[in-house]
């Protein structure tokens, strides 16, 4: 197929991309409104980065991120894929491509078949994609699963059989199965408590280096983001808000709504938390089915109402604009929002991370244990 | 008793005081020690946090402060919870009912099941105030309009007659507070109230919590896996692990000197907004215990990186660490331990 895409250069390329889903009504199903789920949206994800995808429930990221690989079919816009359009793919040209990209989804209890082996889970990427046959395709399921961190021996279990970081953990193995250049990851660790969610995040990340893997990460969690990600990307209702490194979407948010959702997310700093500036965004979230006119989060704007309500927000849809290098917003009044300090944590010293003490981590010795004693 | 378990007034030193409480599963499996001699205290108008991970006890508690515990399975085996003055588990269950409404409010996690869909929001807030406050149906649905103004829905008169599936679910957990402010109780128990909202609503609900507990003078019990929102909010942290309190103290000393070797893990397994550049994170490794048998051991101790032979074969007591009111469950952080 189509020859690999060095690093650095666009391996997705998504254009004015819309996934629209009608709503059905009356005894002859016609067609009544459409829930505008993905509206008209634009970006790159370069090969070996991870972009990640962050808004709140029914923004469109996981329609964005199905999408992306032709598990949804989009109602309008073009992806290509190393250069290759999707949409114009043939069935078979489509499955030979989803080798090169893969998925791992957030539910690590309904998307692992509770009937099959784990072994049978993981071969079957291999299977369909003819890759290895026999003894190889064994010997190839004990080393993914050594790969992930699980015991190669575990291949005749069944996913009841194991603990949710462990699932979670076979989801990421039945997808580096194919080896993939492209991972779709769609909210792999929300299900998941905290000290098994730093466990699985790791483990994304070792293997992102070790294969050069290309990420679409995508969480509702800013915080897990910033961690992971080389550029992050904000969604809301159905558009893409703004694009960045995470430098300039944490410190210099140049979008009202990125501000707002940073001043929301709680920190786990009681002396930050005291100090922080907060806007704290009233009402709920409109319906994609009927989404507010012009730039949609005027309705919930808080810049809006600082500058008077100007009009041009209530009339104009923003494009997603140049603000600075390699940052991106669709905002009238980005320059605006870049000048306020609102949803910004400052570094200093009351806010460095705390957890396990200097003077404990010191006298800490590898394998140290019982052998101290 | 019946006097005492309506009125307002204070009538004791501490709100709450929990004193050895087991709380205990009996499945087919075997017996699950959910809760293992748990003991703390409250004070009149304080937010107390409990923290941990799934499984460590953290919801068990808060149920059987108010004896919901699904009996069976499940069942108090053990210990004292005397709430406001009054011996909670020795109340009829009768008793327990008006105490119930009037001195605990509840917010649970899910509003979209702990709120009745074939009844009027208007109804179910209603309902408790006429039952505990003996009000008039008229005084009640004004009660019910100012408690639904009170917690941000605006139009609050005509919304009454609203059913639960024609608000979304910021403003059904809204709802639900005002539920549970129904009757001004003296503790409200919000078992993790935000994890089923988005991270905006989410704080306009604690905001929400954080004033209506200060302007009723409420103590809350706040159950969050969320060390964000126990930082934010509380006062004091319980730390729990596996049914115990592993540490325990006011919210700053918690989070600026943690003396417990899991609270570490904790705090280092989170990524955080406010960080430089995103390093690997320092895991806990391993899983937490079975809780049917757990054994004489330092419950963390399989998962502990500073673990030493003591820890294996004798489980430490909650035991000062310099600041006042501050506890932690660990031989290693001890005066003359190895961890300093």
């Amino acid at each position: 197929m189509t020859a690999s895409v060095p690093e650095g250069q666009n391996l997705v390329e998504v254009e004015r991309l819309k996934v629209h889903f009608p709503i059905l009504s009356g005894i002859f199903q016609t067609e009544s409104g459409r829930v505008r789920a993905v509206d008209d949206i634009s970006f790159e994800i370069r090969k070996g980065e991870t972009l990640g995808l962050v808004g709140e429930s029914g923004c469109g990221k996981s329609t964005t991120g199905r999408a992306v690989i032709r598990l949804r079919n989009p109602t309008d816009g073009i992806v290509r894929f190393g250069g290759q359009d999707l949409m114009s793919l043939k069935r078979d040209d489509l499955r030979k491509m989803r080798r090169r990209m893969q998925i791992i989804f957030q539910d690590p209890y309904s998307s692992l078949n509770p009937r099959m082996t784990v072994g049978s889970i993981i071969s079957e990427p291999l299977e369909t994609h003819g890759l290895a046959k026999g003894a190889a395709r064994l010997d190839r399921v004990r080393e993914l699963l050594a790969l992930v961190g699980l015991n190669p021996g575990y291949t005749n279990r069944y996913p009841h059989e194991f603990s949710g970081g462990q699932r979670q953990r076979i989801g990421i193995a039945r997808a580096l199965a194919v080896e993939p250049e492209f991972i779709v990851c769609d909210e792999p660790i929300s299900a998941l408590d905290v000290s098994i969610q730093a466990q699985v995040l790791n483990l994304l990340v070792e293997l992102r280096e070790k294969f050069g893997l290309t990420y679409l990460f995508i969480a509702h969690d800013l915080s897990v983001v910033r961690h992971i990600s080389d550029r992050v990307g904000v969604m809301y209702l159905g558009k893409l808000v703004e694009l960045g490194p995470p430098d300039a979407i944490y410190n210099a948010p140049a979008h009202p709504y990125t501000r707002a959702l940073l001043s929301a997310v709680p920190i786990p700093d009681p002396k930050a938390e005291r100090r922080r500036k907060r806007v704290i965004l009233t009402g709920d979230v409109p319906s994609p089915a009927n989404p507010p006119s012009g730039c949609r989060f005027h309705t919930r704007c808080w810049l809006y109402e600082r500058l008077g309500r100007p009009e041009q927000c209530a009339t104009d849809d923003p494009e997603l604009r140049n603000v600075a290098a390699d940052h991106r917003a669709a905002c009238h009044f980005a320059e605006e929002a870049l000048k306020s300090d609102v949803g910004v944590v400052s570094h200093d010293a009351d806010t460095i991370r705390r957890g396990t003490p200097d003077s404990a981590l010191s006298g800490l010795t590898p394998g140290a244990g019982g052998a101290l004693n | 008793m019946a006097e005492q378990l309506r009125d307002s007034k204070r009538h004791a030193r501490k709100l709450l005081e929990v004193r050895n409480l087991s709380t205990a599963f009996f499945t087919r499996e075997g017996v699950v020690h959910a809760v293992d001699n748990v003991s703390f205290e409250l004070d009149y108008g304080e937010t107390l946090g409990l923290v941990g991970e799934s499984g460590c006890g953290k919801s068990v508690t808060a149920l059987s402060l108010t004896r919901l515990v699904a009996d069976p399975p499940g069942r108090i085996t053990s210990g004292e919870i005397i709430l406001d003055g009054i011996d909670v588990l020795k109340l009829s269950h009768e008793e327990m009912r008006l105490l119930r409404g009037k001195k605990i409010g509840f917010i649970f996690q899910d509003p979209m099941t702990s709120l009745n869909p074939t009844l009027p929001i208007g109804f179910q807030i209603a309902e408790s105030a006429r039952a505990h406050m003996g009000l008039s149906r008229k005084a009640a649905e004004d009660r019910a309009a100012e408690l639904l103004s009170k917690v941000g829905i605006p139009r609050s008169r005509e919304r009454l007659g609203d059913y639960p599936h024609q608000f979304s679910g910021g403003m059904r957990q809204r709802v639900m507070i005002a539920i549970a402010l129904a009757c001004d109780p003296m503790l409200l128990l919000a078992d993790e109230p935000t994890t089923a909202l988005d991270v905006t609503i989410q704080a306009q609900i604690l905001e929400l919590i954080r004033s209506l507990s200060s302007e009723f003078e409420t103590a809350v019990i706040l159950i969050t896996h969320d060390l964000g929102i126990a930082a934010g909010m509380c006062d004091r942290i319980n730390v729990m692990y596996a049914g115990r309190i592993v540490e325990t103290g006011k919210v700053d000393d918690i989070f600026e000197a943690p003396k417990m070797p899991y609270a570490w893990g904790l705090l280092d397994s989170l990524p955080r907004l406010d960080e430089v550049k995103g390093t690997r994170l320092r895991t806990i490794e391993g899983l937490p215990p079975d809780l049917i048998d757990p054994g004489a051991e330092c419950r963390f101790s399989p998962r502990c990186k500073y673990v030493r032979d003591r820890c294996r074969v004798e489980e430490p007591e909650l035991s000062a660490r310099g600041e006042e009111g501050h506890l932690a469950r660990c031989w290693g952080t001890e005066p003359g331990g190895w961890i300093q």
